[in-house]
């Protein structure tokens, strides 16, 4: 039996990290400036806690195997443990814990603590049951007043977000289906809910944040390579969870202001 | 405590204890609604308490078996059942979730096998209170009985997941099943909280008060630690999720608004504002992840006490498997906003609630280095507990081992609300609780039940559940990493997620695979209650003070003598000693070295 449990346990462990190694599945590759310095701890952490879980498992198999027992009438080993051994592996877990914890504290700092730049494209992302609005502030840089009495879900676009028209500042405002927004510049995303919490997911540019009614978050993101990406709802939000799917087509500056532009002239 | 008083004996008390002690003495019952029924032994109250889990078990399973199939077969109807809407599968998710952590990882390893051996194994007669014993499980009862009757009322069970974020459990116009239906979700999770606060009350009373002479907290075997323990667990976090969960259903029906802020469903106005969803969340896993050390503490607890009876040696550092229970106590409070980093909580907050979070690590560490440290040296009997607790501590390590990767903020970006959470959680709270509800039961079902479990039957058991949940959650590490969401009820509107259907279908039938061997165990179960093997006082040749006692034990639990306790739990392998182990109640030993 003991044989038997070293083989079990220690193929289920090689299989496991098999996998991992060979990155049959793997995170899809990265396409904003954040990704290679998260990708890069993920990595680190993958090595670390890959050599705890194959040690752990492997004295796990081999010990069961080796302690069996034999039928002799040896006499096992009589301890209650030892106080060195357990301080000594108490100060190496905290180390490694802590220690790994934090060499990601630099990356989460500027993924999290530093505002967007001042000269990013901003981009409102609203979420509703089930779909994605991105409203730009257009050529006054400012967002138009919005309001709930006048959302018409039904009728999507300006309507969907309930755009105060009066308001002058909405006037140039440009709402969309889809995210278009150019490479190489950060982009500021303010997150919005309508109804439920929702979780603008783009795999790609390892970005992930709730979106919550009542809040505007603020949130940023440097593309770093041109072309389409999917945009997922993260967070349970009703019966439609499953279809609430976005584009974000990074294109060139060049390209980005030739669609603003369009969309501006579609307005007026 | 000092100071043997002489061999083995019992004696009957005639100081404070006695006094406890008659306080709660209550004749055996007659009669089989007395008896069986509306019972006041904690060992009755202990089997009931598992057989209702044993039922939620199966419901719970079943849900995830309609999930499975649903997901890889999204157009196929099933007998019965019809087609799985899109709805369906949420409710399915919701209802899973919630039965599985309520009324079978809170209720088999704590009001089940806590409720039957924590007073046997500290010395005690009964609980504290057993009439408040009574009430909790009938409680718990009527608790499962509503959540049951959420599938049967118009709209159906709720859709908002077990977790149940607001304002989509909130507001009732946010989807089918949040009408009638979330309403009986809460309110029974408020009456399985009133249970498990009276549960926890009569669990931290018994374990200080009742002891019997010469059971020092230091000699209290470690289930009983991890029950006491959990229970203080229970009555700190049960209380927080009872409120939050009665401010939900004002919000729902009273027109309160305190988790909805202004918000419009489907362009319509609610009438709310002003409210916090993130207040829900704050309260919910305040409760919540206590609740994960509530599921898995009493298995630690057990997987340390089987493998020092099966390795015929002492626990490896008893003292530090104390301080690491308390510390997991204790640090499993302060880390619940790890389950927010992605909700808008302030990121400074997020940094340190992750670092306590890797803090927490430690604790769990230890106690892996000293399972490992207690089969080290050892003469290991596989026995069919000894599988399950070495296959506790493979599936501790591997749940454990991915807690790291979700508790660095800068990782939960990519994997928070991937399958790589349920892939985490599901081995290491879910199937390692699992386990330890399966080693309990095939190590105290001797003691239980008077008969021997089929060992054979239990070693097939063994390696379809050990082996098909690696199969079934490994795999969902992958899914998660490669970006593929939780919770959605098809794969088939997200383009890079059709690549990931053949991982799935390979999830589903590795979950046939498990749930038919599961079947093992049931017939396993119940047939050896009636035709198994009679067993002896003592089958494992074990320590603690339910082996001195009659098979099963009777109503007062030692027949009208308290024990003595002399020893400590764990005297395996004493050197100079008759026999390869030292009974609690045996003359003490010298002191340990």
């Amino acid at each position: 039996m003991g044989l038997v449990l070293l083989a079990v346990i220690w193929l289920i462990t090689f299989i496991s990290t098999y996998f991992f190694i060979a990155k049959t599945w793997w995170l899809p590759v990265g396409a904003s400036a954040a990704a290679a310095g998260i990708d890069h701890h993920f990595t680190t952490t993958f090595i670390l806690m890959g050599i705890v879980f194959v040690a752990a498992q492997v004295a796990l198999g081999y010990l069961v195997w080796s302690f069996r027992d034999r039928g002799n009438p040896a006499k096992v080993s009589y301890s209650h443990g030892n106080t060195t051994l357990e301080i000594v592996w108490t100060v190496l877990t905290t180390i490694l814990f802590v220690g790994l914890n934090l060499t990601s504290s630099s990356i989460w700092a500027s993924e999290r603590f530093r505002p967007a730049a001042a000269d990013s494209v901003q981009v409102e992302v609203t979420g509703m049951q089930f779909a994605w609005y991105f409203r730009y502030p257009g050529p006054d840089g400012k967002f138009g007043a919005t309001n709930p009495e006048l959302e018409d879900a039904s009728a999507g676009g300006e309507a969907a977000l309930g755009l105060d028209t009066k308001d002058p500042a909405s006037k140039d405002d440009v709402v969309s289906g889809v995210m278009v927004v150019p490479v190489n510049r950060e982009i500021e995303v303010i997150l919005r809910a309508h109804d439920v919490i929702h979780s603008f997911f783009i795999p790609q540019m390892r970005f992930k944040q709730d979106a919550v009614p009542g809040l505007a978050i603020h949130m940023h993101f440097t593309p770093i390579q041109t072309g389409e990406y999917e945009i997922l709802c993260a967070e349970l939000c009703g019966l439609g969870h499953y279809k609430m799917h976005g584009i974000v087509r990074v294109v060139t500056p060049e390209e980005f202001d030739k669609w603003l532009a369009a969309r501006e002239a579609e307005k007026l | 405590m000092a100071g043997g008083t002489g061999g083995g004996e019992t004696i009957t008390m005639s100081t404070h204890e006695s006094a406890v002690q008659a306080a709660h003495a209550h004749g055996a019952p007659q009669g089989f609604i007395r008896k069986w029924v509306f019972s006041l032994d904690h060992k009755v109250i202990g089997l009931q308490y598992y057989f209702l889990a044993l039922v939620a078990v199966f419901v719970g399973m079943f849900l995830s078996l309609l999930m499975r199939i649903h997901l890889i077969w999204p157009t196929v109807a099933l007998p019965l059942l019809g087609d799985i809407k899109p709805e369906t599968y949420l409710t399915l998710v919701t209802m899973h979730g919630t039965i599985m952590v309520f009324f079978v990882l809170t209720t088999a390893p704590q009001g089940g096998f806590g409720n039957y051996f924590l007073p046997i194994q500290i010395g005690a007669p009964d609980m504290a209170f057993p009439v408040l014993n009574m009430l909790s499980f009938w409680t718990t009862l009527v608790g499962f009985i509503v959540m049951i009757a959420a599938f049967f009322v118009a709209g159906g069970a709720p859709l908002h997941g077990w977790t149940g974020y607001a304002p989509l459990s909130a507001v009732q116009s946010t989807g089918p099943g949040e009408g009638l239906g979330a309403d009986l979700w809460i309110i029974s999770i408020a009456i399985f909280c009133i249970g498990a606060l009276m549960g926890a009350l009569n669990f931290i009373t018994t374990t200080l008060d009742m002891r019997a002479k010469g059971m020092t907290m230091m000699r209290m075997p470690l289930t009983v630690w991890a029950w006491f323990v959990t229970a203080i667990l229970g009555l700190l976090a049960f209380g927080v999720l009872l409120s939050a969960g009665i401010l939900l259903l004002m919000d729902r029906n009273l027109g309160t608004s305190f988790y909805v802020p202004l918000i419009t469903v489907n362009g319509q106005l609610t009438g709310h504002k002003g409210g916090s969803p993130l207040l829900w969340q704050h309260l919910f896993w305040f409760f919540g992840h206590p609740e994960v050390y509530i599921a898995i503490l009493p298995a630690m607890g057990l997987a340390s006490q089987l493998l020092s009876v099966f390795s015929r040696k002492p626990i490896f550092g008893y003292k530090a498997m104390v301080y690491a229970i308390l510390g997991i106590g204790f640090l499993g409070f302060m880390v619940w906003g790890h389950h927010m980093f992605m909700s808008g909580m302030s990121p400074y907050t997020a940094f340190a609630f992750s670092i306590m979070t890797m803090g927490i690590g430690v604790p769990s560490a230890i106690k892996t280095f000293n399972w490992l440290g207690t089969i080290w040296g050892g003469r290991i009997r596989f026995d069919s507990p000894m599988l399950f607790a070495i296959g506790f501590v493979s599936l501790f390590v591997s749940g454990g081992i991915s807690g790291p990767f979700l508790a660095q903020p800068v990782l939960d970006i990519q994997l928070h609300d991937t399958y790589f959470v349920p892939g985490h959680f599901h081995l290491i709270m879910g199937v390692a609780s699992i386990f330890g509800i399966f080693a309990a039961t095939y190590y105290w079902f001797p003691k239980m039940f008077g008969r021997m479990m089929n060992e054979s039957l239990a070693r097939w058991h063994f390696w379809f559940s050990f082996i098909g949940t690696y199969a079934i959650f490994m795999p969902m590490h992958y899914l998660g990493m490669a970006g593929m969401p939780r919770r959605y009820s098809q794969m088939t509107e997200v383009g890079y997620l059709l690549d990931l259907i053949p991982l799935q279908k390979f999830i589903t039938y590795a979950a046939f695979i498990t749930i038919a061997g599961q079947l093992i165990f049931l017939v396993n179960l119940f047939w050896s209650m009636f035709k198994g093997k009679k067993a002896v006082d003592n089958p494992w040749e074990a320590t603690t003070l339910e082996w001195t006692t009659a098979t099963p034990p009777p109503h007062d639990n030692f027949g009208g003598h308290t024990p003595v306790v002399h020893n400590g739990p764990y005297e395996y392998g004493v050197p100079g000693a008759p026999r390869d182990y030292v009974m609690q109640t045996d003359p003490e030993i010298e002191p340990a070295h």
